[in-house]
């Protein structure tokens, strides 16, 4: 079972809970991440993500193999939604056990930390001014063109 | 009669996401091309649609991320990767 995937649909911890069930552990350190009415400084109102799968999945399945590479743990397991959100709702989860809950806590951290800079996810805000933006494309015109991202 | 300059192209897909989808306009297109490298196809994509300014874009063939200077060859899978926003 792959331990990472996307969901299109709402979601709740529980329903995946289980998977990270495991006899050895002794912990269990879990992250959610929501939809927040606000982003440097304007007002937001919902969420697009958009996500290109079969390497989303790939990549976040070898996120969590390091995790269990650097960190004693007994299992672990991250979703992410794709689609629509309104603010409140649950955009990600990882849920790691372990012995102790220092390896569980630190892994969940991890996980989370690398998903959101290495996964092949776009969030696009809508504002409570009716406008749109996708989150770290927006590049200011004194930035370097897309082109000088080239070597 | 010589030959088409087209007579070593290639075939490609392309699939585009996020702030590329809505700047080309589609999600994805079946192209031919005479670019040896995926930067030299990223280079001639950009100049027939003047992408928007993105920051370090990444890119992935056959659903694996690689270098800029690696190969594109005949029916591969391309995609370019914006900077993402996960989480």
């Amino acid at each position: 079972m792959s331990h990472f995937e996307f969901s299109r649909e709402p979601f709740t911890p529980e329903r995946y809970r289980s998977r990270v069930a495991d006899p050895v552990a002794g912990g269990y350190a879990s992250f959610e991440g929501w939809v927040r009415n606000h982003n440097e400084g304007r007002g937001v109102q919902r969420l697009e993500y958009e996500g290109y799968e079969a390497l989303g999945v790939k990549e976040g399945d070898r996120i969590v193999a390091e995790a269990f590479a650097r960190f004693p743990i007994a299992k672990a397991c991250c979703v992410h939604r794709l689609g629509v959100l309104d603010i409140g709702d649950l955009a990600v989860w990882v849920g790691v056990t372990a012995a102790h809950r220092d390896a569980a806590f630190a892994a969940c951290r991890y996980i989370i930390d690398e998903v959101k800079t290495r996964v092949p996810i776009w969030k696009k805000e809508h504002y409570a001014e009716g406008d749109s933006g996708w989150i770290n494309c927006e590049v200011r015109s004194a930035d370097a063109p897309a082109g000088s991202a080239l070597p | 009669m010589a030959p088409s300059p087209q007579a070593n192209s290639i075939a490609v897909s392309i699939e585009y996401f996020a702030t590329l989808r809505e700047h080309v306009g589609r999600p994805r297109e079946e192209l031919r091309t005479t670019a040896s490298t995926v930067g030299e196809l990223y280079a001639e994509l950009d100049r027939r649609y003047a992408f928007p300014a993105l920051g370090r874009v990444k890119v992935a063939v056959n659903d694996e991320f690689r270098d800029w200077s690696s190969p594109v060859r005949d029916g591969d899978f391309v995609v370019f990767i914006p900077p993402v926003a996960g989480g």
